[in-house]
């Protein structure tokens, strides 16, 4: 992926940008040191590294507003920063940029349970959120993988998902408000704990706008009453085609399940390998999880199962207590563990309809076969989003490179049949290049007018999202 | 004019010398603009349906009422319940799709499920420079690029003129239960809604009616509503009495046509209509209820756990002013006041929303005036 060319006149001023920062932050919220900056060279896409020009570490939403109003005034690109978890590249530095790290913000600023709300600054991990209201038996719900360290702020700027969302949505739909400082150092609350917006939903656009619209630094955040009980039932099948068939009937069927997890044989073979689960080795293996008391979870799972039966499964068990359960979830959260074991891989999520399911796993197998690299599947089955993993070899020249067309392959397949290139992830710099495959320039231009009101020179994170060409004339600007 | 294509559309905004007056069916005339009327009715039709995938892609001038009639045969349904305004307007006509997203329109499940805006996955529509633009898709997880969904959703055509929508659709249910208790007053009903609320049974309503203005026999209803498998309804109404053993309910409805009746009142705001008087809307934190119900003698109809609040006023009263500094907002919906219909914005989000305005609709011709 290719990244602008650093502005050169921001790089000759270095030292007057730290030291104006000085002037608002304390040393030990400055990171200017060359060695020290390399801590924030990437993110989860650790194939692309660039150390920026500092990195800063504000406490609080005013500290933001003077750091935004400095670089603003200036003239310097700001890159937001959460955990730096993304998969997309969504945080990778310029080398012209000033980090803006989120993780010194991690209060709880109020929990409130008469009307189900906590409000937390946004470097709090995901994890956290949930910790600091289960006492009460509450909980947050979008659930990354990544949860134990990724942050609130990434999570609203990637509007993320997670395995149980199926049921409770994504970050955009458990989220009632935020603050959030401009680019020129304006601070605006949106939304609060009350339901909707009486004007424009500018809440819902700010989500999922990966960081280029602002720096959100509070978020009032839904929470919910822990359910009673859950438990998994695993089903093993014959073919992909067979799965997605069970994956429709059991929607159809009226149920919906918290969370469908599919895997398909190379996974299987690869988490068997690592975790031993005790799977049975076949070409597609579902995982589907009820929610309520023990007597609820009993009704569902017997009218899953008896969908289930329907089809022949090669094996089809069910969690009897909390230890079966966890034995059931084992494989499927080392999928990517193991899968890393074998080799390096890139793991993509595009989305497709559900209906289409067979056909996209034939076509990735086909296209597995043409580029010469392996791949497993591992994704949410229940709302089709596809977590293809490709396995290369980072050390051999071209493999990264013939992986990146692999994938991009794939997101275009996705997208002809329907679906999108990223359900949960975020485009980042990623798949920035491919956004002409899924919209028209006049798409396109749609919503970088929005990036246009909101910051008007293009400052924040700014070679994300849109490709390079259609973003061109307003970077330079 | 009433386009019957997006490209005929496209072609009337881009050729258009003054403001537009857009709209579906015509039943949520809520706020006010001039300008040529300009209705979608006639792009109608279900383009997709795929009860599997649990998506529908529609025009938008297809009918409300046909697309649930749709859904319905294959036991689905809009779960964000979208009300009906047309006698509470005193409108006619058929609620549209178009109108139901440009107005985010949503129902008692809203506390449960999410809004319209939580249901619609992707748009198709005209800006005022009568470019076509899509953004979101017909697939649930999506975060390809800004969403733009959301901010079309409630957008009352101000931003663009939808042509055509995705909605994810959820299975319909197999039993429902209400809990209700009459006349209880607002510290306990607000308690109600807390307890039952903060429970692990996933209430899908919690409503109040108030006493009837005619039949003063008739008292204020509390209500909280329960859906799901048989079974599971018996189970969560057996657990919901054990929590409420100090606050017992006078009643538990499980009839499903009057469970219908009961929850289509508090949807469609039915003690309020047909009475003069301005009509309010007022979303706020639940457990602000009372800065609105405890300030006059008001007639309300609360819904979302006490944080959506239906008021009925005398013409020309500006029920915003009498309530004050509050957090949230409060719209006319109907009637006249000396007082905009939305909720004035602070300063630097009317801002941003006048930014997007004229980039969406630069020659300010799209409903102007409608929500400021």
């Amino acid at each position: 992926m290719e990244m602008p060319a650093p502005n050169a006149a921001v790089l000759s001023r270095k030292q007057q940008i730290v030291k104006r920062l000085l002037t608002v932050l304390s040393a030990d919220a400055v990171i200017s040191d060359i060695a020290e900056t390399r801590a924030y060279e990437c993110d989860a896409l650790t194939a692309y590294r660039c150390p920026p020009l500092c990195a800063v570490l504000p406490s609080t939403t005013q500290d933001v507003s003077e750091v935004l109003k400095i670089c603003h005034e200036m003239g310097v690109p700001v890159v937001p920063r959460g955990s730096g978890t993304s998969l997309a590249g969504g945080a990778l530095p310029t080398a012209d940029c000033v980090i803006l790290g989120a993780a010194r913000m991690n209060a709880v600023i109020e929990t409130n349970y008469d009307d189900r709300y906590v409000r937390v600054q946004t470097g709090r991990t995901n994890l956290s959120v949930t910790g600091a209201v289960e006492e009460n038996d509450f909980f947050y719900a979008p659930d990354p993988s990544s949860q134990l360290a990724c942050a609130i702020a990434g999570n609203i700027a990637m509007n993320s998902g997670g395995a149980h969302c199926l049921k409770y949505g994504v970050t955009t739909n458990n989220l009632l408000g935020v603050t959030m400082v401009m680019m020129d150092g304006t601070v605006v609350d949106i939304g609060g704990a009350h339901l909707d917006a009486s004007g424009l939903d500018i809440l819902g656009v700010i989500c999922g706008s990966e960081g280029q619209l602002g720096v959100v630094t509070e978020a009032t955040l839904r929470i919910l009453r822990k359910p009673e009980g859950a438990r998994p039932v695993l089903m093993g099948y014959d073919s992909s085609e067979v799965a997605g068939q069970v994956v429709t009937d059991i929607i159809k069927a009226g149920i919906l399940p918290v969370a469908i997890e599919f895997m398909d044989r190379p996974c299987i073979e690869a988490t068997e390998a690592f975790a031993k689960a005790g799977y049975p080795m076949c070409e597609a293996l579902l995982i589907v999880e009820v929610e309520g008391s023990e007597q609820e979870i009993d009704d569902q799972l017997a009218l899953i199962m008896a969908i289930a039966s329907k089809h022949n499964p090669v094996e089809l068990r069910q969690a009897g207590d909390a230890d079966e359960a966890a034995r059931i979830w084992l494989g499927r959260k080392s999928a990517f563990g193991a899968m890393g074991q074998i080799n390096d891989y890139m793991c993509l999520d595009g989305t497709i309809p559900v209906s289409s399911l067979p056909h996209v796993l034939k076509r990735i197998a086909e296209m597995s076969e043409e580029f010469g690299l392996d791949v497993g599947n591992v994704f949410h089955a229940g709302d089709g989003n596809m977590h293809p993993l490709i396995l290369f070899d980072a050390n051999k020249p071209g493999d990264l490179e013939l992986c990146e067309e692999f994938g991009a392959e794939i997101l275009k397949l996705c997208v002809e049949v329907g679906g999108c290139l990223t359900g949960e992830h975020g485009v980042g710099i990623e798949k920035r290049d491919l956004m002409h495959v899924q919209y028209d320039p006049a798409d396109l231009e749609a919503q970088m007018a929005v990036k246009d009101v909101l910051d008007p020179r293009w400052l924040l994170n700014a070679a994300k999202v849109f490709p390079l060409d259609a973003s061109e004339p307003r970077r330079a600007a | 004019m009433t386009p019957e294509t997006e490209a005929e559309l496209a072609e009337m905004i881009a050729g258009a010398n003054g403001p537009l007056r857009i709209s579906g069916g015509g039943t949520r005339s809520i706020g006010y603009s001039e300008g040529a009327a300009l209705s979608i009715a006639k792009m109608d039709g279900i383009t997709l349906y795929e009860p599997g995938a649990l998506t529908i892609v529609t025009k938008t001038g297809t009918p409300l009422a046909e697309i649930e009639a749709v859904l319905a045969a294959e036991n689905q349904r809009l779960a964000f319940e979208p009300m009906d305004h047309r006698a509470l307007l005193g409108t006619s006509g058929a609620p549209t799709i178009g109108g139901m997203v440009a107005a985010n329109v949503s129902g008692p499940r809203r506390i449960a499920v999410g809004a319209c805006r939580d249901f619609a996955l992707g748009v198709r529509f005209v800006d005022g420079a009568g470019s076509i633009v899509k953004n979101g898709g017909r697939v649930m997880k999506n975060v390809t690029g800004y969403d733009l969904v959301k901010l079309m959703c409630g957008s009352y055509g101000t931003l663009g003129v939808l042509t055509e929508v995705s909605l994810k659709v959820l299975p319909d249910v197999e039993a429902v239960a209400t809990l209700v208790w009459n006349d209880a007053g607002w510290t306990a009903s607000s308690k109600i809604f807390n307890r039952a609320l903060g429970s692990p049974f996933e209430v899908t309503g919690a409503a109040r009616l108030p006493t009837s203005r005619n039949e003063p026999d008739e008292v204020s209803k509390t209500l909280i509503r329960i859906e799901g498998f048989e079974k599971s309804v018996q189970y969560r109404v057996r657990e919901l009495l054990k929590l409420f053993d100090d606050l017992s309910p006078s009643s538990v409805e499980t009839n499903a046509q009057r469970n219908h009746d009961l929850w289509e009142r508090i949807r469609n705001v039915a003690p309020l209509a047909k009475r003069p008087g301005n009509v309010w809307r007022t979303s706020v934190k639940p457990s602000d209820m009372n800065k609105i119900t405890g300030k006059s003698e008001y007639d309300h109809v609360v819904d979302w756990g006490g944080g959506l609040i239906w008021t009925l006023t005398p013409e020309g009263t500006d029920l915003r002013s009498e309530i004050g500094d509050f957090s949230g907002h409060c719209t006319l919906i109907r009637g006249s006041a000396d007082a905009p219909s939305f909720q004035p914005e602070p300063a630097p989000l009317a801002a941003i929303s006048a930014g997007l305005r004229a980039k969406f609709d630069p020659r300010g011709i799209l409903n102007p005036g409608l929500m400021s």
